[in-house]
């Protein structure tokens, strides 16, 4: 296993047409989700001409600030739990160095990197934030009330290219190399799994909380948050 | 996975329900399939869908739920977990389900939620949980199973166009028997039935015909004193309350709609002004005009909250002595949470009570009667059940320390003085329009030459 792990035609092949193939399904994919939610709320037609930019935005707003809303303020280790976790989630792997360097060397761009000490920090609290949740998970009666083992897949599913990303850039466990092959497909399994688990609620949230945002704004007059 | 907790059963029994015992004996498995997917096919359920595929089953909308809440913080009351016992497994099962899951369904969906919409507000993304519990209640509906005395005023819907089984003769008596009412205290009064081109056509809902008659009393006296040109239909379409919105059946509440909407427009008037209900309003603002692919209401529609509020912003009723008892103020989800006339109902009471005492949480936030959403309809077999669920409710106003709340919706009226007498607290509840009969300033040249102030 390892050895295979090791070797560099499956290194060639993971850093090459497998990243693309992942990249390929997740845009494609969420494009298509994204496609399949907004024309089968067209047909259910008391959706669409009751979308307010103004409104949406405003109900969004509220939500993506930490404590911006009555429900965070009343969870305020999750709030402040979840939102380290999603924004570290999302920024570590776009501003890393060495992700960059793939880049640069792929397609000779590149941008803004992060300090190596920093994205060291952001991988390990969205490593905690795994924790945290799989343990709210087990010991929160309401959340467990609704776990399924799906739940538990879809954290592993987040989890993995983190842990291994930086057992990698530690050189712990594996050799480096063994590590970063299995970092990069764990990487690329999240890419292909995120439009087709519920990780989707990365595509979803923003139109569902906008549309309610909207009917709460145009239509019912109050907050929504 | 999904370890589930036993239903506090133990504090209000088993509960039977012929609506919905019965009803499932007739059921068989394809005709379950049949029904559960006709639903999801055809019903153009495009929200259910995305609301399904986007929860991350966090359980954060638990603190938004009295049914929670009052039942200590039991995980199978919580919003989501209401899903997870209904839509969750139809969906996974492609609608094949027993008919022992459909009834535990719908015991769920009629009387363990009352589309407040509360746990909207409280989901980080949204989700509608309310929307999702009205999609299985239509597929109950369209299975035949449903609560007893729920379907029975459905019934009344379809035959008589009213939610209370009121005949016309008997409508247009008791007007003119609360038009004879308030002659006591005014000179000539006047109650219109039927007037083409008045500017408002006032709308009650059935019960007050039925059962509270006076409060058509009242209103004819504000009317009179405020000096509104209004008029009562007196065909079907007076009544614009729709339990059949909340059984799940689409039809009926299309057609008490349409009833309601044309009674307008056959009297000309300029707006419906209507009486203090909650659910009836939401049925004519938001649910009876999408149905008909209406965006708003075809005519103007007015809650009293409002109507009062202008009326006294204007000067065309005037306040003669405050009332004096410490009052606090429920906010109905329907009129609060559903069309945001808190300000209005607190500039109201701020201006006919001398102490006003707000509940917490309040406005929009606050915990819905858990009478509404046709659970109270539910009848007698679910009472207890329901008061049990909203302890919460309880605490809350006995921490106000008012002996009055003021309820300015019928189903909140009755649920809350259903735990009053549960939880022995002592209160009495009021509508607006009672504490404004108590206020108001009767001018002189209106009042009863017998009523007159001596001079």
């Amino acid at each position: 296993m390892l050895e295979f792990l090791m070797n560099q035609a499956v290194y060639d092949f993971v850093r090459g047409p497998l990243v693309w193939f992942a990249f390929i399904v997740f845009i494609g994919g969420s494009i298509y989700r994204i496609y399949l939610m907004i024309s089968s709320a067209k047909k259910e037609k008391v959706v669409l001409p009751y979308m307010s930019f103004k409104y949406s935005f405003r109900s969004i707003l509220h939500w993506v600030i930490p404590f911006g809303s009555r429900n965070w303020r009343k969870h305020p280790v999750m709030t402040i739990v979840t939102f380290l976790f999603h924004i570290c989630l999302i920024f570590t792997p776009i501003f890393l160095l060495s992700h960059n360097i793939l880049w640069r060397e792929s397609w000779g761009i590149t941008w803004w990197t992060l300090p190596e000490v920093a994205a060291d920090i952001m991988t390990l609290i969205v490593i905690f934030g795994c924790v945290f949740f799989l343990l709210r998970r087990m010991l929160a009666p309401e959340v467990r009330y609704v776990t399924y083992p799906s739940d538990f897949l879809i954290l592993a599913i987040a989890f993995l290219p983190f842990f291994t990303g930086f057992l990698a850039y530690h050189e712990l466990l594996l050799p480096y190399k063994a590590m970063v092959v299995l970092h990069i497909l764990f990487g690329e399994l999240m890419l292909i799994a995120i439009p087709f688990t519920r990780l989707a609620h990365m595509l979803f949230s923003g139109f569902t909380r906008a549309y309610t945002g909207s009917e709460f704004g145009m239509v019912r007059h109050v907050k929504d948050w | 996975m999904a370890i589930g907790s036993k239903k506090p059963e133990s504090k209000w029994g088993k509960i039977a329900d012929a609506g919905l015992d019965e009803a499932i004996k007739k059921l068989t498995p394809e005709k379950i399939e049949q029904t559960i997917k006709k639903v999801l096919e055809t019903m153009n359920v495009g929200r259910l869908k995305a609301y399904v595929d986007t929860c991350i089953h966090c359980g954060l909308c638990s603190e938004a739920c009295h049914h929670y809440i009052s039942n200590d913080r039991d995980p199978s009351f919580a919003p989501v977990a209401k899903v997870r016992q209904t839509m969750w497994p139809m969906l996974k099962n492609k609608g094949r389900v027993s008919p022992e899951f459909i009834r535990r369904a719908a015991e769920i969906a009629y009387t363990e939620c009352n589309l407040c919409k509360k746990c909207s507000m409280y989901c980080p993304f949204g989700i509608d949980m309310g929307y999702i519990m009205l999609c299985v209640r239509r597929i109950c509906h369209l299975l035949g199973v449903t609560p007893l005395y729920l379907q029975d005023t459905a019934h009344s819907h379809s035959v008589t166009m009213n939610q209370m089984w009121v005949k016309q003769d008997d409508w247009i008596d008791t007007v003119q028997w609360q038009e004879e009412e308030v002659r006591l205290d005014l000179e000539n009064p006047y109650v219109p039935i039927d007037k083409e081109g008045a500017d408002i056509m006032y709308s009650v809902i059935g019960p007050e015909p039925k059962f509270q008659a006076q409060l058509m009393g009242y209103a004819a006296k504000i009317m009179q004193v405020a000096g509104i040109d209004y008029t009562y239909p007196s065909l079907d379409g007076w009544d614009n309350s729709d339990m059949a919105m909340y059984s799940g059946d689409h039809e009926i509440m299309g057609r008490v709609k349409r009833a309601h909407f044309e009674a307008a427009f056959k009297l000309k008037v300029k707006k419906i002004v209507m009486c203090e209900c909650g659910h009836a309003f939401r049925s004519i603002y938001d649910v009876g005009n999408r149905w008909f692919g209406w965006k708003y209401p075809p005519i103007p529609v007015i809650h009293s909250i409002q109507f009062y509020y202008e009326l006294l912003r204007d000067g065309r009723i005037k306040i003669a002595r405050k009332f004096t008892k410490p009052v606090t103020l429920h906010d109905p989800c329907n009129i609060i949470r559903g069309r945001g006339l808190h300000e209005m109902a607190r500039y109201v009471v701020n201006a006919t009570c001398e102490d006003f005492r707000e509940m917490e949480p309040n406005r929009e936030h606050n915990f819905c009667c858990c009478a509404g959403g046709g659970v109270i309809n539910c009848g007698p077999p679910w009472t207890k059940k329901r008061v049990i669920s909203n302890r919460v409710k309880a605490d809350q106003m006995k921490a106000t320390g008012a002996p009055i709340v003021i309820s300015p919706c019928h189903n909140c009226h009755s649920g809350l003085e259903d735990i009053i007498k549960y939880y022995k607290l002592g209160l009495h509840t009021k509508y607006l329009s009672e504490i404004l009969m108590e206020t108001m300033e009767i001018p002189e040249e209106l009042k009863h030459r017998e009523q007159k102030t001596e001079e």
